[in-house]
């Protein structure tokens, strides 16, 4: 059936915060439903719809699609943000599975014990500044386009803004030596779709807080 | 250029391992740069071969392919092996991530102390069964065909091989509930690329002995 994409999720970022991104810039407007019980989350195993008893779950097009790599394809692929051909296609997956390395320690790290918390932080700093927004500053310098591959928006850039703003939540001055990536948070910022997301009333989510933490062991754990 | 795909990893299974597969299942021939000292991997790093700094690392068709899933897309779509259409990478790619998950605590257990790989080892087992196996069961079963996607063979039944295979190795009759993972099995492991795949002699790799894992450990510094 068509209609909106239906995200179902806890109510804050995790795993469906670049879902939520990527629909976002394709100009996509979706419903959410959120979890905030654990019976919820077994209704909906009990109901076949978690293929492997996991979230995100997205009802798109007909399909009840799980695993956000799978969605997020899905979703690049519909809506012509994962370039013209297999080659571009290659780049795009490459960085971002990159970002997806960086982007997923910052999402676990309000899961990580208290007396990890300094070292994971340390090295989110340490990776980003050193490992990933290396790559993408070369990347835009070589070539000096607008967008990451192709010249042409792709999720590649949707996932990239996403990181660096995640990064600077964390540390406000991270790009202070990269000013190619300066000039793309600012270029994608102004981007209208991208700019209405980033407004307050938009379904972006804040950053976790304890509420959320909560809320994910609580629905997640017997 | 063209020539053959070149790999660069230790001479083990780890994530390179379902790179492997694809290629062979597909009938291309590889060629395997095996990294055995950490200075052969800092040599990689320091030649800006690895964009991440990171094994494995796949020089194919001019790119310095890294990141395994962005690999194996490349490899699936070039070989036709990817579906016909977005919905059936869908489906494809959902299955995927779920082997992949499952794979990869598999692929752990080798590098834990003797009581968490206990606990991790029944942990597999129960989530094979009950999580994973089922799935692709009722996927052959609902639709009865030899494949899982589009009744052709693709990607997402060659990794399914791989992780039946795997999970057999931690538990020898695991597909004992399975009667039609169980037809699967032998069906696929006849395919004549897959068949020679699976004979010595092959660039297929061993389960992880503690020689190898000390090595890995040597060399990653960890």
């Amino acid at each position: 059936m068509s209609g909106k994409p239906k995200l179902i999720y806890f109510n804050g970022r995790g795993r469906m915060e670049p879902i939520r991104w990527l629909l976002a810039a394709a100009g996509v407007e979706f419903e959410e439903t959120f979890l905030d019980t654990r019976e919820q989350y077994l209704k909906l195993i009990k109901d076949g719809s978690l293929m492997f008893h996991q979230l995100p779950l997205v009802e798109i097009d007909g399909m009840k699609m799980v695993q956000t790599r799978a969605i997020l394809s899905y979703i690049a692929g519909k809506y012509n943000l994962y370039g013209k051909d297999l080659k571009e296609r290659a780049f795009i997956d490459m960085y971002v599975e990159g970002i997806t390395d960086l982007t997923n320690m910052i999402m676990m790290f309000p899961f990580s014990p208290p007396e990890a918390k300094e070292k994971n932080l340390a090295l989110i700093m340490e990776r980003a500044t050193h490992r990933y927004f290396p790559v993408f500053e070369k990347a835009l310098k070589q070539h000096g386009q607008d967008f990451l591959v192709g010249n042409k928006l792709s999720w590649a850039d949707v996932q990239l803004i996403e990181a660096i703003l995640a990064v600077e939540e964390k540390f406000p001055a991270v790009l202070s030596g990269f000013p190619q990536l300066q000039a793309f948070k600012t270029r994608m910022s102004n981007m209208p779709v991208i700019k209405k997301f980033l407004q307050p009333s938009s379904p972006r989510k804040p950053p976790p807080d304890d509420r959320y933490v909560a809320t994910v062991l609580k629905v997640l754990t017997e | 250029m063209a020539g053959k795909p070149k790999l660069h990893y230790t001479k083990g299974r780890g994530k390179m391992e379902s790179i492997r597969w694809l290629l062979a299942a597909a009938g291309v021939e590889f060629e395997e740069d095996f990294i055995e000292t950490k200075e052969d991997l800092e040599k990689l790093r320091n030649d800006g071969s690895l964009m991440f700094q990171q094994v494995p690392m796949v020089e194919i068709d001019g790119m310095k392919m890294v990141q395994t899933r962005a690999i194996l897309n490349y490899i699936a779509a070039k070989h036709n092996l990817y579906g016909k259409d977005l919905k059936e990478r869908a489906w494809i790619d959902m299955y995927v991530e779920g082997t992949t998950d499952l794979m990869g605590m598999i692929m752990l257990l080798p590098f834990q102390t003797a009581e968490v790989k206990e606990k991790n080892l029944a942990l597999i087992i129960e989530r094979a069964k009950t999580r994973y196996f089922p799935v692709y069961e009722k996927a052959l079963k609902d639709h009865g065909h030899d494949y899982l996607v589009g009744n052709k063979l693709s990607w997402a039944d060659i990794h399914l091989l791989e992780a039946i295979l795997m999970a057999e190795e931690c538990q020898a009759d695991i597909l004992s509930a399975f009667p039609l993972l169980q037809a699967f099995k032998g069906r696929i492991s006849n395919i004549p690329t897959i068949k020679k795949f699976l004979q010595p002699g092959s660039q297929r790799k061993p389960p992880a002995d503690e020689k190898f894992i000390a090595r890995v450990r040597a060399i990653f510094n960890f």
